[in-house]
């Protein structure tokens, strides 16, 4: 059971906001010497395993081409082309946004939409736009909307792609199941996704609409929208 | 053939240009630090495949402590100012989202076509790889689009590519460390442990109490291992299958799809899956690390809360029994 400790001391560090990196090689440690295996042994397992998981870093490769179309206006025409929509707001915005992340990837098209591809240059900067437009200056509240963007990003495909049948995770309970003896169809496992996934609209949905509802208050009590509130 | 081996040696070379770039940076005062992490993480990336498990096991202790010990500062790479990026926007107009397009049409249409395509016999991309290689693809296919349109020499969009690295920092490894932080859990046996006390410890008499135990522990658990599909094979096998399948006659694949969506709840709340939920709120350049996590706490309770009703309803009154 000493094992566990080291899982103590990872959320620990994470409670007590200690660089996630010390708390990962406290961690690494504590469970690996719990466990009777010796420091270079830990040392060089972990070496192994990071270098076993380079493609998880892989996704990074994104940032140079992204980077150079913000440096010619990305983000700018983002929010030029959601001020041309008169109806749009932060809430209505990434309800749309959501809507469209589960039904691609119910689909399998998971690999629209993410957080460095799509969340940084298009989805935050516009909900950003939409919720300015409607007088929200105060700049703790505008990061709690570019939050909404990414956590909105997140929820769509995580309760989207489990309708999928080809999908990383029905593989791996299919294959899991059959292990244990249990036979199952993907199709079944594709299907008892759809209620998870309405509900995940539903709920978050509602959150998003009651953010528009919170951001029309805010602007509300921080003046008129002409005026920017923000101390430099 | 394009292996996954091709794309690292890509990357790689991407990490050695930041790093050299950094090492000139004036602007930064601790340059240096900067310089010393990338061209770290450029060698794991170059070299890895070749160096000994401790060679690899000594750089990951040098990214951790320059990136632990606060040796990283944000390098300052030329670039456009507000302005100028206002005026570029409304020249270039909407041809700008195009190249960012770009990316998603090659990663699918990759997906799709390259299983088949052949060079010589061969395959033209690692048949096992084909998502990941057909997303640098699109990548490489949009720097290339991109920098040809907008007359960009190769030193912009790795100073660009800087910038923004410089501004995740540390947190763009987080996600690799916490793998191989789940690898060593794997090997002191975390899951085994879990999983005893899961199925040893609780006394769980009531078909409810079973749903309410595997869909908790499936939240939990993969909140402590960062990602549901570590969770999913301890907590059904020590609560899922032999509890509310077998005990109490649950439907398996309501059982199983449900249980691993709990786990998708955890993967909302919990700074172990930073890729998710760490690293996007460095991107978006959130005063509060834990920012997105928040935001996301309120739709994963509730969520929780409905997958146990469901489940619940579900496995034991629809989706015919079968074995």
């Amino acid at each position: 059971m000493w094992s566990l400790l080291g899982v103590a001391v990872i959320a620990l560090g994470f409670a007590l906001r200690v660089n996630p990196l010390l708390a990962i090689a406290a961690a690494a440690l504590t469970s690996g010497l719990g466990a009777h295996i010796d420091f270079f042994r830990i040392v060089a397992a972990f070496g192994h395993a990071f270098v076993e998981s380079r493609y998880v870093t892989v996704a990074f490769l994104v940032l140079p081409v992204i980077g150079l179309l913000e440096r010619e206006g990305l983000q700018e025409r983002a929010r030029l082309l959601i001020g041309r929509l008169r109806a749009a707001t932060a809430g209505r915005l990434l309800l749309v946004y959501l809507l469209l992340r589960q039904l691609t990837a119910s689909v399998g098209l998971v690999a629209l939409g993410g957080q460095a591809p799509m969340v940084r240059p298009l989805i935050a900067p516009m909900a950003e736009a939409a919720a300015e437009q409607r007088g929200v200056r105060d700049k703790a509240e505008r990061a709690k909307v570019r939050a909404m963007a990414a956590a909105t990003d997140n929820i769509g495909a995580f309760f989207g792609e489990d309708v999928f049948i080809a999908i990383g995770s029905i593989l791996l309970i299919k294959g899991f199941l059959e292990q244990s003896g249990v036979i199952v169809q993907p199709i079944a496992l594709s299907f008892w996704a759809i209620p998870t996934a309405i509900a995940a609209f539903l709920i978050h949905g509602t959150r998003l609409l009651l953010l528009d509802a919170r951001l029309v208050r805010r602007s509300a009590a921080s003046g008129t929208p002409s005026q920017p509130i923000e101390k430099p | 053939m394009i292996t996954l081996e091709s794309i690292y040696v890509l990357a790689g070379a991407l990490f050695g240009a930041y790093a050299v770039f950094s090492a000139f940076d004036h602007a930064n005062p601790k340059r240096f630090g900067n310089a010393g992490f990338w061209g770290l993480l450029a060698t794991s990336f170059l070299f890895g495949s070749h160096l000994s498990d401790l060679a690899n096991g000594v750089i990951v202790l040098g990214l951790i402590v320059l990136g632990g010990f606060g040796f990283l500062g944000i390098g300052k790479p030329r670039t456009t100012t507000l302005e100028e990026r206002r005026a570029a926007a409304q020249h270039y107009g909407n041809t700008l989202f195009l190249p960012a397009l770009l990316i998603p049409a090659v990663t699918l249409a990759g997906t799709f076509l390259f299983k088949d395509v052949r060079l010589d016999g061969a395959p033209l991309v690692d048949p096992k790889q084909v998502t990941v290689i057909s997303l640098v693809l699109g990548t490489v296919a949009a720097l290339a689009s991109a920098m040809v349109w907008l007359k960009a020499p190769p030193s912009v969009p790795i100073e660009e590519g800087r910038r923004l690295a410089d501004t995740i920092g540390w947190a763009m490894v987080l996600p690799q460390m916490l793998a191989s932080l789940g690898a060593i859990f794997d090997l002191a046996g975390v899951g085994r442990d879990v999983g005893v006390i899961a199925s040893e410890y609780l006394r769980l008499d009531t078909s409810a109490l079973a749903v309410i135990v595997y869909c908790v522990g499936m939240a939990v658990f993969t909140a402590v291992m960062g990602n549901a599909f570590g969770a999913f094979p301890v907590m059904t096998a020590a609560v899922g299958l032999p509890l509310v399948v077998h005990k109490f006659g649950g439907d398996p694949a309501v059982v199983a799809a449900i249980g691993m969506l709990s786990g998708f709840c955890g993967t909302l709340v919990t700074p172990m899956a930073a890729n998710f939920n760490i690293v996007p709120a460095a991107l978006l350049e959130l005063p509060d690390r834990y920012g997105v996590i928040k935001a996301q706490i309120p739709t994963a309770i509730l969520l929780l809360l409905i997958n146990m009703a469901l489940m619940y309803f579900l496995a034991f009154h629809f989706g015919g029994r079968h074995v």
